[in-house]
């Protein structure tokens, strides 16, 4: 079963419910940390890194020999990733590839005429795998997230690499990134069930019902989680209550838990009835009672 | 010689239009004979790599230089590769650019002057 947790709005708890349903229920469970722009689940998860590899997309690079510049590579590039200039008078022109525009789909090796052009690994991120028991004995939670490279651009390759381990003899909880763009696609689709957290402001709703729109587009079975639920407006409730959406979850503000967060530390570390809140999260949601 | 100017709008009295890759038109100007066309920009909207795309547009044209407000690293290096002078900081109407460089006012800039994304608005 694969859990993902997703949010319009960053900053509502994603990475806080995420965590604390994968040491809360007693199963064994892969956890991945798909925000891989600025992965944080770890700080409070605190793996031992076992394993660590680079993620690569691939490139092209043009043999400058083989080229005629006729522009193919261009015309199928969807990103302009590629520019052709021709000559003027010589006839030699020049070729020019802008990686960080490349989404590296290979279309442009695979069109070219004159198999000029081949594909080389480009660095974009890393991949690092490892387990929860130093710091948790009780959790059997293994944790793979994915990092990008500071001044890269597109997100969906290395998330896709992080979700290659996904494994079927382990509940998959998934932590997405906040917004409602590619990455959060890359990381919510495929799963079992979608937790949307939000808070209850007009920002936190707002961003909500865009995060409702994509989930509903992709079939997404899903339910709410509010956190700081007794802050803010009735708003978030109502419109919930309009939609038929369930809402599974209500976390109520509570100092404890705001000063473990900024130590690092878990909801259950700091208020430990809450372990049994989440375990009857998972279960509503194993049962099926919300889809 | 022909050159090429980023435009606001479709004739001379339009305003030089400070973006190069995502600018509305380009006026591709003949500066003897005061001669124009005016190309619009179908990279306004592209997703990404407007700046790449509007410079193979420019090379097309086999215009001596370009006369736009701002250039990026992407545009700049394709412009640079089809050996076409980039000149930035052009403002007010097409016209007057043209005299501008006619007397020489106008100097070639050595590198991109914004960041990528810049004409995203």
């Amino acid at each position: 079963m694969i859990i993902s947790v997703a949010s319009g709005k960053g900053g509502t708890g994603k990475t806080t419910v995420a965590v604390n349903l994968a040491l809360s229920i007693r199963e064994k469970v892969q956890f991945l940390d798909c925000d891989v722009e600025e992965p944080n689940a770890h700080i409070f998860l605190k793996p031992a890194i076992e394993e660590k590899r680079q993620v690569f997309i691939p490139v092209p690079e043009i043999d400058e020999l083989k080229c005629t510049y006729c522009g193919k590579c261009r015309e199928v590039c969807a990103y302009g990733a590629v520019a052709v200039i021709k000559s003027v008078d010589s006839g030699k022109g020049s070729v020019l590839v802008f990686p960080n525009l490349c989404h590296g789909c290979g279309s442009c090796s695979y069109f070219c005429p004159q198999q000029a052009i081949k594909e080389v690994n480009k660095e974009v991120g890393e991949i690092e795998a490892g387990y929860v028991q130093p710091a948790f004995p009780n959790a059997d939670v293994r944790f793979v997230h994915g990092r990008l490279n500071i001044g890269e651009a597109m997100a969906p390759p290395v998330i896709r690499e992080v979700k290659k381990y996904v494994v079927r003899d382990r509940i998959t909880i998934i932590d997405a990134p906040p917004g409602t763009s590619c990455p959060v696609i890359t990381s919510i689709k495929d799963s079992d069930f979608c937790l949307l957290v939000t808070e209850p402001t007009p920002f936190g709703l707002n961003d909500l019902l865009l995060a409702v729109e994509v989930v509903r587009k992709l079939s997404l079975p899903f339910g709410v989680v509010i956190n700081r639920s007794d802050l803010g407006d009735d708003k978030t409730e109502t419109y919930c209550q309009k939609e038929d959406i369930p809402v599974i979850m209500r976390i109520p503000f509570q100092k404890e838990i705001a000063v473990a967060y900024s130590h690092g530390k878990t909801i259950i570390e700091a208020v430990p009835s809450y372990q049994v809140k989440f375990q009857e999260l998972y279960r509503g949601i194993a049962e099926g009672n919300f889809s | 010689m022909k050159i090429c100017i980023t435009s606001e709008g479709q004739d001379l009295d339009s305003q030089v239009d400070p973006r190069f890759g995502r600018c509305q038109y380009f006026i591709i100007v003949d500066t003897d004979s005061l001669e124009f066309e005016a190309v619009p920009n179908s990279n306004m909207e592209a997703m990404g790599g407007a700046g790449v795309q509007s410079g193979q547009l420019v090379a097309q044209k086999q215009v001596k230089a370009i006369l736009t407000g701002n250039v990026g690293p992407n545009a700049f290096q394709t412009l640079q590769a089809a050996g076409i002078d980039i000149i930035t900081g052009a403002a007010g109407s097409i016209r007057e650019a043209v005299e501008k460089y006619k007397k020489g006012e106008l100097k070639s800039t050595q590198g991109p002057n914004v960041n990528s994304k810049f004409g995203m608005r």
